[in-house]
């Protein structure tokens, strides 16, 4: 759990931050969304002390930050730029390496990490251990990215803008993945975003920051269905907003009993792809399977209303 | 038939012009002008040779790009330049009479012009034969090889320049002690100034802001003007510390000039490098918990290397110039040869003091080069 106590910051006169106060439950993946200015990626920065608080406090695991070096504080919390910034003059294994090399592991125990997540991020070991930065395309260099910010386990992962510089396949390739491997791993993450529908996606518990406080926090639904302001109900998309709801609920949770014809969806696809074929089949019903193609009912048009939760 | 290469045919054209100037000149003694010996005056019996490396030159414009052939052109050119190199020898041994006579028979405009077109040859067939630099120093010296056989085995020994090489002797090994001498420990503490100042105006943009106007003006200060400059404060310094070998003329004004013009291109390469590591880089590197001294360590002076060592590359091959120059205030080194030679008049006497400064500027240039592209290498970019 990471606890932020009345922190306030400024910097050359301007206020960032104003009194902030934020409790980002541990095990879940919070994301901090806002436009530019709005203090999202220097709230991130004050995990790890990469920027100092003028005052208040942070608390990891019910201790304060500032009782360790901050070298020693940011070895423990995992670390991944949108940049990136692997380190041109070393393999991927000798980037991955970094942070355990820091903390003095073992040769074979590095060894057996690097593996380890290499297959994790899906990138077959033996294939891409020895390679170069350069020699990777934007995508594999932030799955080292992720893979170098994951390698020592720290409790804590901090992400600033992770996919921002990914085109939307890829992005969303890598979006999927991190869902994985937070729910197989349970690690603490703290995500930086400007992208609403990417907030919406991976936060489990989503903080909307305005001028260096807090506009709003809570779940998907929460934000879109309970806007506490204007400025929120106007960043998560007014008009927009029955869609985004619709790409929270799954195909699975609106089944019924019956047939249709036409190629089936998947229970497992979200009900704004759903959506979006009914429009474009020109249809009210489709066939619903599920992931190894059992047919297991029928998805209705007059349905999808039923997904406010 | 189909022009090729426009290059080349530039290059033809040098051939025939260097063909039709004097390739040597012959005067009775050391300081009288000589008078030209065109390549159809010539004594020596196989000088017709040089024909056959001459020909595939010659043609070179029209032939195709096909390996086999840019090769045979290369070759061609390797052995114009040394058959060329050997007959200007034997001419001279044919043409000066005994050991005692003072004829003294030296290279012509032709000769230097015939070079110059084979050695642009070589560079140019190189730019498409070899990629790396280290294969290019690596034909370029296996190229050199006849030329040094000839100049060892003593073949050119009645030419001019080798006679005053033989007056010189003494002179000549000294001069390219004092001269490695004066490029060695002006480079040294440059080396370790420049560097720190470099990465000092790379941590505050203070110190660059006043360090670079600083530096910039010690860079436009003429040599000799320098050298001259630092006349007076050291022959007081001199006085104030009898005994630390300190005077207004000599070994210490000189490197302390030369330290001071190698200042600048040491800091720039320094500041350079470390500046073009980027900068999402030291943020990760940083964000994942390396020290400032790991992150300068591991990092910042890898990465910066090779930009660096282009920067020593420069201040070195800077420093065996400016070196020459510091003959004028009594340090020595070649230019002490070639400023002899000037007074004189003696033309061979200047080239004796000036060719082995070339060579060794290229030399360095040369080693900085394979060096920094075997450690770029090393790093695959």
């Amino acid at each position: 759990m990471i606890e932020i106590r009345h922190v306030n910051k400024s910097f050359q006169g301007q206020q960032a931050i104003h009194d902030l106060n934020l409790t980002l439950p541990a095990g879940e993946l919070s994301v901090l969304i806002g436009s530019s200015g709005s203090g999202k990626s220097t709230t991130l920065k004050m995990l790890n002390r990469l920027i100092e608080p003028d005052s208040g406090s942070i608390l990891l695991a019910g201790e304060d930050i500032r009782r360790q070096s901050p070298d020693s504080l940011r070895r423990r919390i995992g670390y991944a730029i949108q940049s990136v910034g692997l380190f041109p003059h070393w393999t991927v294994e000798q980037n991955i390496a970094a942070v355990p090399q820091l903390l003095k592991w073992p040769k074979s125990r590095i060894q057996d990490r690097v593996t380890e997540l290499l297959t994790l991020l899906q990138l077959p070991p033996a294939q891409y251990r020895q390679r170069y930065p350069h020699q990777l395309s934007g995508g594999q260099q932030q799955r080292v990215g992720v893979a170098r910010a994951l390698a020592a386990d720290p409790d804590v992962l901090l992400m600033d803008e992770p996919f921002g510089a990914l085109d939307p396949i890829t992005r969303h390739t890598l979006q999927q993945e991190l869902i994985r491997i937070q729910a197989l791993s349970g690690k603490t993450i703290v995500l930086v975003t400007h992208d609403i529908d990417e907030a919406l996606l991976l936060g489990q518990h989503i903080v909307l920051m305005e001028h260096g406080r807090i506009a709003q926090q809570g779940k998907a639904q929460d934000l879109l269905l309970h806007p506490a302001s204007d400025f929120v109900r106007h960043f998560v998309g007014q008009s927009d907003t029955g869609i985004r709801l619709l790409g929270l609920g799954k195909v699975g949770e609106r089944v019924r009993q019956g047939q249709a014809s036409g190629e089936p969806i998947r229970a497992d696809r979200n009900l704004r792809e759903a959506l979006s074929l009914f429009v474009t089949r020109q249809v009210t019903c489709l066939p619903v399977v599920d992931e190894h193609g059992q047919a297991s009912g029928v998805l209705h048009f007059n349905d999808l209303l039923g997904a406010a939760a | 038939m189909k022009l090729h290469s426009p290059v080349r045919l530039l290059l033809a054209a040098l051939l025939v012009l260097g063909a039709s100037l004097a390739l040597l000149t012959w005067s009775p003694n050391r300081l009288l002008t000589g008078q030209g010996l065109g390549l159809g005056s010539l004594q020596t019996a196989w000088a017709a040779w040089l024909w056959l490396p001459a020909l595939p030159l010659l043609a070179g414009p029209w032939l195709p790009e096909r390996r086999v052939l840019q090769w045979l052109q290369l070759l061609a050119a390797v052995l114009l330049s040394s058959v060329l190199l050997a007959v200007a020898g034997q001419e001279a041994l044919l043409r000066s009479g005994g050991e005692d006579s003072l004829v003294r028979v030296s290279f012509g405009g032709g000769f230097w012009l015939l070079q110059l077109a084979c050695w642009l040859q070589l560079s140019e067939q190189l730019r498409v034969l070899a990629d790396s630099v280290p294969r290019r120093s690596a034909v370029v010296l296996a190229a050199l090889l006849p030329h040094a056989w000839l100049l060892l085995d003593g073949r050119l020994d009645a030419l001019s320049l080798l006679k005053e090489y033989d007056n010189h002797g003494e002179t000549f090994g000294q001069a390219l002690q004092q001269h490695l001498q004066l490029v060695g420990f002006s480079l040294l503490p440059a080396l370790g100034i420049g560097t720190a100042l470099g990465v000092l105006a790379f941590r505050r943009q203070g110190v660059r802001a006043l360090l670079f106007p600083v530096l910039n003006v010690v860079q436009t200060i003429p040599s000799i003007a320098l050298f001259g400059l630092l006349i007076g404060p050291l022959a007081w310094l001199g006085k104030q510390l009898p005994g630390w070998g300190i005077a207004g003329v000599g070994m210490a004004p000189a490197l302390l000039a030369l330290t001071l013009y190698s200042l600048l291109p040491m800091t720039r390469g320094t500041l350079a490098g470390l500046a073009q590591v980027p900068v999402a880089v030291r943020d990760a590197a940083r964000g994942i918990g390396l020290s400032p001294w790991q992150i300068f360590w591991r990092v910042e002076l890898p990465l910066a290397l090779p930009v660096f060592l282009g920067g020593v590359r420069v201040t070195a091959v800077q420093a065996v110039g400016l070196a020459e120059v510091a003959a004028l205030i009594g340090a020595g080194g070649f230019g002490a040869i070639m400023f002899q030679g000037l007074s004189s008049s003696a033309l061979d006497l200047v080239l004796l003091g000036v060719i082995p400064v070339v060579a060794l500027a290229v030399s360095v240039d040369t080693a900085f080069k394979i060096l920094i592209s075997c450690l770029r290498r090393g790093q695959h970019d």
